[in-house]
């Protein structure tokens, strides 16, 4: 692989999503619309009966709408990683994944691509929503949103990988709905974004196990402490971890002599 | 794996099945340098099937598939650098402009902006698209759109092309000119063409044509020996008998 060719290559998957993303007006409204929904009306009506006690990295009583902030860019993440996962199927079917996977470039490298693509578009959004959260009084240090930058590509990657794993899966775009069912909502509720692990502790046991290892939780810790310039080494470590196993077999899902594409057809013997 | 025959492509013993329905068995052929071979087989033959390993969007153990020499399977990236592809569907992004999804291609195969930029002009205005290059594809009647789809697949320069039914669902006129420039392309540019159809009246008689009928190559040749070794002048007749599907 050379150098030249797979930045160029790289410069264009990353382009094209913007393209596309731009043309998509609704798309970008929409993936706002949501987290401040959340931010304005669901946060605004718990404040009152949720207080949130001095936990790291906070250093002072905050408002539920600053704790909830973080958990909603996460969300941001987490529903563009899964766009990227249902466009990817749609892509499939209309064929225009084949004229990627045609390029005569290692396939990991190809999806890596279009997984930083996405990213990409991700954290464009994220940064959007952090502006309109600054002027609606959630303000962060300033340096915390310098910080919270590799913050942000790391866990886009590792929930943009994951989407990219479940689309080698999905045969056909219906099956989305099961995502979202079974992935999204459960990933996003049975995590730290809404409330933190104490507090999910005093109701269920079973709850705050299933939200400690959940992969999502981690990468909300993550941003939350970068986004107050603090390192959450454990949690840097656990979405790293997760981003290279989804990313493995999302390569090898995609792998034509192995992976889902055998399901699809194989050799005689 | 390096072939030091003068072929573009060759297909050696190459089988695949999707779990117990054998889809291609022992299919061996190749496609001369400057040639352009037709695969010619109904709906179902393994004709896209066929078309998916060579571009290694699928692979199989059993067999070998040498693009200019270059094994698909052990040096990928090396093979398709050489290939270009016209896919049975439309792999146009509807939403871009036709240059936009032709520079997305260029990059896509290391090609510098400027050197893309005549590329693209050079292809569109062969196919006379040049002055439709900033209207979304969306906008573009199905022949046009095809045109887009071999500019593209031609923009790198590969030695050989795959065309996977490309005329399907055209008029007349359109289907013409699309055979018409293939040919062409042939004739004066020492291109490779495999070109897979259903269709007979796509054929020309200085053509190469491969009949793949259910999984298994039926007869190869160029036309007149294939027709002649079936003791009829008709390709329509052979393919019949060939294929028992009756005559085009």
């Amino acid at each position: 692989m050379k150098g030249v060719h797979a930045i160029l290559a790289l410069k264009g998957i990353i382009k094209r999503e913007l393209w596309r993303f731009l043309l998509q007006r609704e798309r970008f409204v929409a993936a706002l619309v949501r987290p401040l929904v959340w931010l304005f009306v669901f946060a605004a009506g718990f404040r009152s009966t949720l207080g949130i006690a001095i936990i790291p990295p906070y250093e002072t009583y905050i408002l539920y709408e600053v704790y909830i902030t973080v958990g909603l860019i996460g969300m941001i993440l987490l529903f563009n990683g899964m766009q990227s996962s249902l466009s990817m199927v749609y892509d499939r079917e209309m064929g225009s994944m084949k004229t990627l996977l045609v390029t005569p470039l290692p396939r990991w490298f190809l999806l890596m691509g279009k997984l930083m693509a996405g990213t990409f578009v991700s954290i464009l959004q994220a940064y959007v929503f952090l502006l309109i959260a600054w002027f609606y009084d959630i303000q962060a240090p300033w340096h915390g949103y310098i910080t919270l930058f590799p913050a942000l590509v790391l866990a886009g990657l590792m929930l943009g990988a994951l989407g990219m794993l479940l689309s080698s899966f999905i045969n056909q775009l219906e099956n989305f709905a099961g995502v979202m069912n079974f992935v999204i909502f459960p990933m996003f509720f049975m995590s730290t974004a809404l409330y933190p692990l104490w507090k999910i502790k005093e109701s269920s046991e079973l709850l705050f196990t299933l939200a400690s290892y959940n992969p999502f939780s981690q990468a909300v810790e993550f941003l939350r402490f970068a986004l107050y310039g603090q390192y959450n080494l454990y949690a840097f470590s656990y979405t790293f971890m997760a981003f290279i196993v989804f990313m493995a077999l999302a390569v090898w899902g995609y792998n034509p002599s192995k992976g889902m594409m055998v399901k699809k057809g194989g050799s005689l013997s | 794996m390096r072939s030091s025959s003068d072929h573009s492509l060759e297909v050696q013993g190459l089988s695949y099945a999707y779990g117990l329905k054998v889809a291609l068995r022992d299919v061996n052929f190749s496609v001369k340098k400057g040639d352009c071979t037709i695969l010619l087989g109904p709906n179902g033959a393994g004709k896209t099937t066929l078309f998916s390993l060579i571009t290694h969007l699928y692979s199989s153990r059993e067999g070998d598939i040498l693009i200019n020499g270059i094994n698909v399977r052990k040096q990928p990236c090396r093979a398709l650098a050489d290939l270009g592809v016209v896919f049975q569907q439309t792999t146009l992004d509807m939403d871009l402009s036709v240059a936009q999804n032709l520079f997305y291609h260029a990059s896509l195969h290391g090609m510098k902006r400027k050197q893309a930029r005549a590329r693209i002009e050079e292809e569109l205005d062969r196919l006379g698209m040049l002055d439709r290059q900033d209207e979304k594809v969306r906008q573009l009647n199905g022949g046009h759109r095809r045109r887009v789809e071999i500019a593209r697949a031609l923009l790198h320069k590969p030695k050989l092309l795959l065309l996977d039914e490309p005329t399907v669902g055209l008029d007349v006129a359109s289907r013409k000119g699309i055979v018409d420039h293939v040919h062409s392309l042939c004739d004066h540019h020492d291109l490779s063409v495999l070109w897979a159809t259903h269709l007979i009246d796509e054929i020309k008689p200085t053509d190469q044509l491969i009949v793949l009928h259910e999984g298994e190559i039926k007869a190869q040749g160029g036309v007149r020996r294939v027709c002649d070794g079936g003791s009829t002048e008709s390709i329509s007749q052979t393919f019949g008998r060939l294929t028992r599907v009756g005559s085009l």
